[in-house]
């Protein structure tokens, strides 16, 4: 699974689907990681970096993760 | 240092559709109430948890008193127990010199419990045992008759004791405020008001002792109040006038509004109700046109529930799970729901978090933690993202929850109330399945598991 090709992000989490003309809005954590999806970074990598410099513990990581992931295929950001 | 987490999140931007209003922000964390921490208060008496200001309630007290007792030379106000009567609540409200104002048996005898003097209850409502009415009749208590069954009711009753009972009638009326409440009481405009004190006073066994009226609750409107001092002055004149029986009291009843917001509103209570100010104006001003106020003045008689101890009382509550609905919607569900507050289905009550949190808003929707459908506490809310565990504070909660809440698949958690010093104390401790299950009887042939 990764991000759309034309999906566009700015960094101060502004996002556009350009198939769809849907736009969203992103919170910091969700840019940060809408960028390294983007860089093509995969899910693990990810989130061990998340890990590493958040103050946030594995399995709360791992459900707002999972929920994030959801968010982002709903809103058909994602391709498989 | 690590940086603060916070759920990755996207919203969707719906296309320039922005809430004409501007979006609300409900998003003030509130740590303390008078002064005590929110943490603490769950940490020691758990949570779900309603809490009482005990400041607060003299201060409105005093607020309404003031606005009325500067206007007017005779102002006696009545404690509305079905409001809220918790005993802790009601002294309050008695020391400050209020009244009691029941609707039942049981809510008569709280107000003798707590130490009111029987010719200080006014007992109202449709519904009056022969064994209430005549406990009322030998205290000397203030009967507001409901119906002329009622009024055939007490005259029998004074076949039997000696005492006189003291009686006033419940008048209903158009105001200009619809529907008209023409359930409770004798209408006005069709006369029967005026037949039921013919009766009572020309039957020589009861003393007339004044007129009442609740025309409403949470109104909007001071006129209709004018209104309402114009047709009770009109048969008090006639009362004096006609029967030769001049009357001690007006009682124009509750019914004004909390600055709560109305479900659907579009403003916050705060700008879209009158103060209590506006109406004590717009009532002492009519009674001062119809050339009352002097001396030998009627008493004016108030029964406020709700715009007294409506901001007195917070619900605090846990934050049980999030989730997503399938519209994308986020949904918080909370430990507290409709079983104890009751008036989520009249009020969008402003719910703030307890706890700092970072600064992504979004539009949830607040459940409780029933097992049911109706359990929503609020369809929508913008609010920062909240999480396991995270409290908040549910606001103006005071009126009508600690009487009309449920025991229903949750039992009722404790209430404690600050006094003015800052002490917390515990005024209703939480259920037990033990007080639950105490007046269940169980069959002998239930008394088994397994059927003979
Ligand atoms: C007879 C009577 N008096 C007073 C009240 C208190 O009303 P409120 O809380 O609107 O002031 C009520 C409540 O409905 C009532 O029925």
């Amino acid at each position: 699974m990764y991000l759309r090709k034309n999906i566009a992000t700015s960094e101060n989490g502004f996002i556009f689907n350009p198939s769809t003309g849907d736009s969203f809005s992103a919170n910091p954590v969700a840019a940060a990681i809408l960028e390294q999806l983007k860089q093509g970074m995969t899910f693990s990598d990810i989130k061990a970096g998340l890990l590493d410099s958040y103050e946030v513990d594995p399995l709360r990581l791992e459900r707002d993760w999972d929920e994030f992931i959801n968010q982002l295929r709903e809103a058909n950001l994602l391709a498989d | 240092m690590k940086k603060t987490w916070q759920s990755p999140v996207i919203q969707k931007m719906n296309g320039g559709l922005m809430n004409k209003f501007g979006t609300r922000t409900e998003y003030e964390p509130v740590k303390h109430i008078d002064g005590v921490s929110v943490q603490s208060l769950i940490k020691e008496y758990g949570s779900p948890l309603f809490v009482l200001s005990e400041r607060t309630l003299r201060r409105n007290y005093r607020d309404a008193y003031r606005a009325f007792s500067t206007r007017y030379p005779s102002v006696q106000f009545a404690w509305s127990y079905k409001t809220n009567y918790l005993n802790a609540v009601c002294r309050v409200f008695h020391q400050e010199g209020s009244w009691a104002e029941v609707v039942s048996g049981f809510e008569y005898q709280k107000a003798l419990g707590n130490g009111v003097p029987g010719p200080q209850i006014i007992f109202n409502g449709p519904e009056k045992t022969n064994e209430e009415l005549e406990l009322a009749v030998r205290n000397g208590s203030l009967i507001h008759i409901d119906h002329f069954d009622e009024l055939f009711q007490l005259l029998a009753i004074t076949d039997r004791i000696p005492e006189k009972p003291r009686v006033a009638i419940r008048v209903n009326m158009d105001t200009g405020v619809y529907p008209v409440w023409d359930r409770f009481g004798f209408n006005y405009e069709n006369g029967q008001a005026w037949d039921a004190l013919k009766r009572i006073v020309t039957s020589g066994k009861m003393t007339l002792t004044g007129l009442h009226c609740h025309i409403g609750t949470f109104m909007l409107s001071t006129n209709a109040y004018r209104q309402a001092v114009k047709k009770l002055a009109d048969l008090a004149w006639r009362c004096k006038t006609e029967l030769n029986t001049p009357l001690q009291y007006l009682d124009l009843g509750g019914g004004f509004p909390s600055t709560n917001t109305l479900r659907g509103s579009f403003l916050p209570g705060t700008d879209a109700v009158p103060s209590v100010d506006e109406f004590a104006e717009a009532i002492t001003a009519q009674l001062t046109e119809l050339g009352y106020g002097t001396q030998d003045t009627p008493k004016l008689i108030l029964e406020s529930g709700r715009v007294l101890v409506d901001d007195a009382g917070y619900l605090l509550s846990t934050v049980v799970a999030t989730k997503r609905l399938s519209d994308g919607r986020r949904a918080t569900i909370l430990d507290a729901g409709v079983n104890l507050l009751f008036t989520s289905f009249w009020y969008d009550h402003t719910i703030s978090p307890a706890q700092d949190f970072t600064h992504h808003t979004e539009d949830m929707a607040l459940f409780g933690p029933l097992c049911m459908n109706i359990d929503v506490l609020r369809q929508s809310s913008n609010l920062p993202l909240l999480n396991r565990g995270d409290q908040v504070v549910i606001h103006k909660t005071g009126a009508y929850n600690m009487t009309q809440w449920m025991q229903f698949i949750h039992m009722r958690p404790n209430v404690v109330m600050i006094d003015e010093e800052g002490n917390t104390h515990l005024i209703r401790e939480a259920e037990t399945l033990e007080y639950l299950q105490q007046p269940e009887k169980i069959p002998a042939h239930l008394q088994q598991p397994e059927k003979k």
